[in-house]
């Protein structure tokens, strides 16, 4: 199902340009996804399309440019309508975006700082992670997914971040399926999805990513 | 059908601001509990038990935090009065960016104008500057970002307004200088009954930051 041009920019590691393109696959959306060499030159496209941020995800629709990931899958959600992936009613909808935002504020950096630090302050990093985790595990509940039945908005926020958690678990030599395994099991079964499977790439690859990074920012 | 609206805020927080435009837009009647944010109420901490922050908007007993978020499901709800966000996805995208824009941007520059001295504070306000001229930029010649009324982006960024003046004593600058049209936007604005009622008094804003200031040199 295709509505006009769609080209995706995005970095082959980049869980938020990950979240992109998931949101276009569940809506069955032809596009055309372009990598950007983000540890090179950033295409003249990419700084023109989002000179504010000059960044990935951005999704060209018909030439005009969507920027910033939850914002891009939002608006997936909204210019291709079915399946949805925000519930109907406004409180729920409301929820959905709080721990979308929660995920946002809390996952990312919060697993970064696992590969950032050493010793003592390692240990708290991993704290706070398994902490910020179990308290997912909490929303999830017994639901299948964060959008209850369904794979939703707040899933596909979350699964991108999830593919970077093999390094974190590498770094700080703990596991995510022993610390809070509803979680894992949730990745498990979004993992097994064909859009998903997809779209998130060789875990052992991301985690050579991280070491070069690692490496880079002089965090050796 | 008996609705029960409760805002918990605090005076000077522009993020409550956002949820009293957005409610007066509306014509939306409420309770407003104001918290003290050194001795929180067990309320807060009941709704808010993720990030114990205001705002959080109760409606029916049910918590709403975040203030996009809450602005998001105040026009939802009340849908037929006074849209804030349009109808078409890619505008709706452009106002979700540009609120995001204002989110990251305005606080962290403002409070840096505010809490620090020299090379720091110079940065601070240079790119407090080019913000609000990128906002001007998506203003354009429309007398409101949402156009011909309020929108997302006015809504997210007018609590800022009475900052303003704030941030000029603490930076020594002008602001209406460098982005005029940002200004008229914000006079424009204060025209309109939803606005001025919600907005804090700039100068009260200034003494409660004078306050802080004080307090964080003390210490």
């Amino acid at each position: 199902m295709s509505k006009g041009e769609v080209v995706l920019l995005y970095f082959w590691v980049s869980p938020f340009a990950m979240r992109a393109k998931i949101a276009l696959e569940e809506k069955g959306v032809e596009y055309e996804a372009r990598e950007e060499d983000l540890l090179g030159t950033k295409s003249e496209l990419l700084l023109s399309s989002n000179p504010i941020y000059k960044k990935v995800p951005v999704l060209l629709h018909n030439g005009k440019a969507v920027c910033e990931s939850s914002i891009v899958v939002s608006y997936i959600d909204e210019a291709w309508p079915s399946p949805p992936l925000l519930p109907s009613c406004p409180y729920e909808r409301s929820q959905a975006r709080f721990w979308a935002d929660f995920i946002d504020k809390k996952v990312f950096e919060g697993g970064n700082s696992i590969w950032r630090s050493k010793g003592e302050a390692q240990e708290v990093a991993i704290k706070e992670f398994i902490e910020t985790l179990k308290l997912l595990e909490g929303v999830l509940g017994e639901k299948d997914f964060f959008g209850g039945d369904s794979f939703g908005f707040v899933d596909i926020i979350a699964i991108p971040l999830a593919s970077w958690f093999y390094a974190y678990e590498q770094f700080g030599s703990f596991k995510v399926e022993e610390e809070c395994p509803k979680f894992s099991a949730w990745m498990k079964r979004c993992m097994e999805r064909e859009t998903v499977a997809k779209v998130i790439p060789d875990l052992t690859k991301v985690y050579e990513f991280v070491c070069m990074m690692r490496k880079m920012y002089g965090f050796e | 059908m008996a609705e029960s609206i409760v805002l918990l805020g605090w005076w000077s927080s522009p993020f409550a601001t956002r949820v009293r435009i957005a409610l007066a837009e509306k014509g939306i009647k409420y309770e407003c509990e104001e918290e003290d944010l050194k001795n929180k109420s067990s309320l807060l901490l009941k709704m808010n038990p993720v990030h114990k922050k205001i705002p959080v908007l109760i409606h029916n007993g049910k918590p709403i935090c975040e203030s996009l978020i809450i602005v998001q499901y105040i026009d939802e709800v009340w849908k037929d009065k006074s849209p804030l966000l349009p109808s078409d996805p890619y505008q709706r995208a452009q106002a979700r960016f540009w609120a995001d824009f204002v989110d990251k941007k305005i606080f962290h520059c403002g409070r840096k104008i505010i809490l620090t001295k020299g090379e720091e504070q110079e940065a601070a306000k240079k790119e407090l500057i080019e913000c609000l001229k990128m906002l001007e930029g998506e203003l354009g010649d429309k007398p409101y970002f949402g156009g011909e009324n309020l929108g997302f982006i006015d809504v997210a960024l007018l609590p800022y307004y009475s900052w303003f003046y704030a941030y000029e004593i603490c930076g020594n600058f002008s602001i209406e200088a460098d982005c005029p049209k940002l200004v008229a936007w914000g006079k424009r604005c204060m025209e309109k009954e939803s606005v001025s009622n919600s907005l804090q008094e700039e100068h009260k804003v200034y003494d409660f930051i004078s306050q802080l200031k004080n307090r964080f040199v003390i210490e």
